[in-house]
């Protein structure tokens, strides 16, 4: 499993960098290939305020649909639409493929390091 | 009694041996007492299927199937080509079920492609579903899924069908929509009302075009007022038949095109079975209720069909789906997709034609018996107005075998033409009304 | 190759005469411009185009059917004769009542057996489906809280196993769904139920489907609906699987105060691909007044359309889908009173015969002693042991012209295959597929590969789902085949 060494990770598997006071935000590599082939991502519209913990996002595959959670509370300021097009991105590859980009954090869930995250995906696993 | 159970008695015997059971009975055993019906149920005997094949006959013989038919209003009297009725009556069409076995399933999944393909060349949208219940249920669809966050009103023109205004109500009484009614003035929506109504909360605007009284909506106007609104989507129910004639949904600058597929060569039949069809820009078709067919490849590069975009669906998305709806009418989208392809091109046109011009001549000859034609820019139905009371109207013209148009009250009826009514019917029509005191 | 392929300019069918009056064209504000691409095909080509499609699909006409859930039972032929009167296709639905005498007395007869069946007191047929008639139901359930000014009563308790248009059906109902675990063995769980229930007076009511979808009788009916009712709650029977009990339960006895049927299971009338069906709602006496759409009812010596007093609306245009009833009465009329039960005792003895017989070699989930009309396999197990799951054991039915049973339903069962043979299935037929069944089973355990691959013998093998869903090309491009 790839990790993104400069980002922090959310129990529900997304992950966070901060690009100065920018969230950027994704899903981890392990989320993307529990998931299998995604064929959709529904995504906020900019503007929008999202909230840590709850559900900003979903990625479907042919036979599920699940939500991706906010790991911070903030007002998204640029959506990557290119996945509205080419969802693939995120399989290939999870931390290119980011979703969202955050401005005016306040609120943050409990984040994981690299380290942590990746202790915490194998005991997932077991 | 008539049983369709191929088992003989001996074989349940030798079944129920096997698994251990006496009795039939025993397999029910569990059923608590406390729910466990006993007796009999208070039904008829059973019958052999020629006593079956006489009583239904007794019961379809106690209908008046009228010969010549003026009467639209949601139903249509449309002629249907013969091979319309012999393909739905193919055996395997009508006994296969939801096609989610694709390998075993091509052909119903390629006729819902082909389908989804004309609806979309009929409507000029760029994504079609596979079909719903009815027109009604594909309006209260479409209202419900233009419902966004900030925007939970639905303005509907007073102009539709009244019963699909009343489905539209029964949908947005279950969701919790708002709904508002546009006004009607003088047969047509109320643009200046629209204006008037228009506001950042509205999620769809919502007409019928022709609209209930046949007549022509300034259809490409209230779609720029829909447009006014941030993210008001502009709704079109259309008569898919005047589409041989009328500019597309698309071409007025709707957003959605719904509608009653019944015209398109399904019989009247008491008011159903027939289809609703949903179409839609490419932008909001992921908005699209119901099953969608999309073309794929198997694993050795063959071209195939399967169900896709799934993940919209109740099925998987559960109570966060925009809809329930599970099946699609596919045998009525059969016979949509066989009626216009038996039809054509030449064939579409020549449908809407007849009906434009022979609604047109009956309206110009109704002066002569006493009425008023209440509009002159309408499609196959109109309005009339006059003094004789409409029941005594209906009722002289029921007495020659005519089913007239329909009764709006006792002053106005709604009449509809098609290329079923010819000139000769059309006349004797004109002469029974110029005889109605 | 598609129809639209076929087709070329100038061929057609010579359906319609000419236009006899001056012909006329509308103005150009409203003219089409955009130009048309229907077929244009000889008669011919277009009836041996269906036959195609025909070859290429299966139907229960083709072999065994024994898909969970769907009832695919045998369709008479005398349903089809008796839907293609004359009397009843040619009929206008706003004619004058006394003129449709036939087709109301087809509504009253059928209503009547319905209520009968169910031992409910009133029957709509308007809902088109069984969907359609879930949210009629929920609809009703609202608009009887709403009518005791009970404002609060909007969570609807609907139990892990149920369909997945159970909770869409509550939210386009404006409702909101509490979901409720089962037991172990697949039931509902009393307890956790009256944890719930108890003194919760913002409960609406609770959707049920009993048997529910692994085919076990709930023995708690009647303490469930009663923990419902306790609480101010009203209780719908999803009738998805009434073929398993005609005659032997009721849902109105076991405490249910309103249920959808599907005319298109139980009742025999062709599933035609995926619709029409039809989902008649029935209620019990307090819910009749806010039925929608009409009813045939009697009045001064004929019949007439009646409309409940406080009628919740409509659900569809006109009342239901017509020639889909005229099906289910003919066959109504064929069973009768003994034939009803008797179908049930069938259907009931084969899922039995089925599940005993699989059961060597497939493990049976929650493992029944006795199931209903259907029963579910768990090929967890196979999957763990060899790689080969539930698809790829159906994929391998395909190959032995069986269509396969549900796949992946209910979720509670992982990698669940549940098969409904139905009562019109020989003993012949399930002695075959059960042999079908155990070979597959064998094989993956010798050779999963060749299980992984299936089907081959099939028109076109597994299709790239992911790329139809990531890239939809839903429809036929007209621009690239002109280039």
């Amino acid at each position: 499993m790839e990790l993104k060494k400069d980002a922090l990770y959310a129990k529900s598997h997304e992950w966070v960098a901060f690009e100065g006071d920018i969230a950027v935000i994704g899903i981890s590599d392990f989320a993307q290939s529990e998931l299998g082939d995604l064929v959709f991502v529904n995504l906020p519209e900019e503007g929008d305020e999202i909230n840590a913990g709850e559900a900003f996002a979903d990625v479907e595959s042919v036979k599920a649909v699940s939500d991706i959670y906010a790991p911070v509370s903030g007002t998204v300021c640029e959506v990557n639409e290119e996945l509205l097009d080419a969802p693939e991105l995120i399989n290939e590859d999870a931390y290119a493929a980011w979703f969202i980009k955050v401005e005016g954090v306040s609120e943050k869930s409990e984040l994981m390091s690299p380290e942590d995250y990746e202790a915490f995906c194998e005991s997932e696993a077991e | 009694m008539g049983t369709y159970v191929p088992n003989t008695e001996a074989q349940q015997k030798e079944m129920l041996q096997e698994i251990g059971f006496e009795k039939l009975d025993d397999l029910f055993a569990h059923i608590p007492d406390d729910v466990k019906f006993r007796g009999e149920l208070n039904l008829p005997e059973g019958l052999s299927e020629m006593e079956v094949a006489s009583a239904m006959k007794k019961l379809a013989g106690e209908n008046r199937v009228f010969d010549s038919i003026f009467r639209g209003a949601g139903a249509y009297n449309h002629y249907i080509p013969a091979i319309v009725g012999t393909v739905v009556s193919k055996e395997t069409l009508q006994t296969a079920y939801t096609p989610y076995q694709a390998e075993i399933s091509q052909g119903v999944l390629q006729s819902i492609f082909e389908y989804q393909t004309m609806i979309c060349d009929l409507t000029g949208m760029d994504v079609s579903n596979a079909s719903v219940y009815d027109g009604a249920t594909a309006a209260g669809e479409a209202v419900a899924m233009c419902r966004e966050r900030k925007q939970n009103k639905a303005l509907v023109s007073a102009a539709i069908q009244p019963s699909v205004m009343k489905v539209i109500e029964t949908y947005c009484f279950g969701n919790e929509m708002e709904l508002e009614i546009i006004p009607e003035k003088d047969g047509f929506t109320d643009v200046e009302a629209l204006k008037g109504m228009m506001a950042d909360d509205v999620a769809c605007v919502y007409i019928q075009h022709p609209n209930y009284y046949g007549n022509l909506e300034k259809a490409a106007e209230i779609g720029e007022i829909a447009h006014s609104a941030k993210k008001c989507k502009y709704i079109m129910a259309v008569n898919p038949i005047s589409l041989g004639m009328l500019k597309t949904p698309r071409e007025y600058g709707a957003d959605f095109a719904v509608g009653e597929g019944q015209p398109l060569g399904l019989p009247m039949a008491f008011g159903g079975p027939y289809l609703g069809f949903m179409a839609s820009t490419d932008a909001m078709k992921r908005k699209l209720p119901g099953r969608i067919v999309g073309q794929t490849v198997d694993h050795n590069g063959k071209t195939g069909y399967v169900l896709t975009l799934q993940a919209r669906e109740q099925h998987i998305r559960r109570e966060k789906a925009s809809s329930n709806i599970c099946s699609n009418q596919a045998l009525c989208a059969l016979a949509v997709g066989v009626y216009l392809a038996s039809m054509g091109n030449g064939g579409i046109r020549n449908v809407a034609t007849q009906c434009y011009s022979k609604a047109h001549y009956m309206a110009g000859r109704m002066a002569e018996a006493g009425f008023t034609v209440k509009s002159d820019d309408f499609f196959h139905e109109f309005v009339t107005e006059s003094d004789k009371k409409s029941s005594d109207v209906l009722k002289a013209l029921e007495e020659k075998g005519i089913l007239g148009g329909y009764p709006l009250d006792e002053s106005r009826i709604l009449w509809c033409c098609t290329e079923m009514n010819s000139k000769k019917d059309i006349d004797e029509v004109i002469d029974i009304l110029k005889e109605v005191k | 190759m598609l129809v639209f392929e076929k087709s070329r300019p100038g061929r057609g069918v010579s359906a319609l005469p000419e236009c006899d009056v001056e012909v006329l064209a509308v103005g150009e504000k409203d003219r089409r411009e955009s130009e048309l691409h229907l077929p244009e095909m000889a008669e011919v080509d277009l009836s041996r185009h269906y036959t195609e499609l025909e070859r290429k699909s299966h139907g229960v006409n083709d072999g065994f059917y024994p898909l969970g859930s769907c009832t695919m039972k045998y369709n008479p032929k005398i349903n089809e004769q008796a839907a293609s009167l004359e009397g009843f296709t040619g009929v206008h639905p706003l004619q004058p009542a006394e003129t449709v005498q036939g087709c109301l007395k087809v509504m009253k007869e059928t209503e009547d057996a319905l209520c009968e069946i169910t031992g409910m007191s009133r029957f709509t047929l308007q809902p088109a489906a069984g969907a359609h008639g879930e949210f009629t139901g929920l609809l009703l359930i609202k608009a009887y809280h709403l009518a005791n000014g009970d404002t609060k009563r909007k969570k609807i308790i609907v139990p892990d196993s149920a369909h997945g248009t159970n909770p869409a059906s509550a939210v386009m109902a404006g409702m909101e769904v509490i979901n409720v675990d089962s037991t172990p063995d697949g039931l509902v769980d009393v307890d956790k139920l009256r944890e719930v229930c108890d003194g919760n007076d913002e409960i609406a009511g609770l959707m049920l489907t009993n048997p529910n979808t692994a085919g076990l009788f709930d023995p708690n009916i009647k303490e469930i609906t009663d923990i419902i009712h306790s609480c101010g709650g009203q209780c719908y029977y999803d009738g998805a699987n009434l073929n398993a009990i005609m005659g032997w339960a009721r849902p109105g006895d076991m405490g249910f105060d309103c249920v959808h049927l599907n005319l298109h299971k139980t009742f025999s009338t062709p599933h035609g691909g995926g619709g029409p069906g039809s989902g008649p709602v029935g209620c019990k006496e307090h819910l009749a007044k806010f039925m929608p759409g009409v009813r045939a009812e009697e009045k001064d010596g004929a019949l007439d359309f009646a409309k409940a007093e406080e009628s919740l609306g409509e659900m569809k245009s006109f009342y239901g889908n017509f020639l889909v009833v005229v099906r289910a009465l003919t066959y109504i009329k064929m069973l009768g009173r003994e034939g009803i039960p008797q179908a049930s005792k069938n259907a009931v003895l084969n899922a039995n015969y089925m599940m005993k017989k699989l059961s060597s070699k497939y493990d049976i989930a929650f493992n029944p002693a006795v199931c209903m009309h259907e029963f579910v396999m768990d090929i967890g197990r196979q999957a763990k042991e060899t790689g080969v799951t539930a698809m790829d054991i159906a994929k391998g039915l395909l190959d032995n012209h069986i269509h396969p049973p549900t796949m992946y339903f209910p979720l509670t069962v992982h990698e669940a295959l549940m098969a409904e043979p139905t009562e019109t299935e020989s003993k012949e037929t399930l002695d075959q597929a059960i042999e079908v069944f155990l070979k597959l089973n064998e094989i993956a355990y010798s050779d999963p590969e060749q299980l992984h691959n299936a089907p081959v013998t099939t028109p076109v093998t597994r299709l790239d789902e992911v790329g139809a869903a990531r890239h939809p090309v839903l429809k036929y491009d007209f621009e690239v085949s002109n280039e």
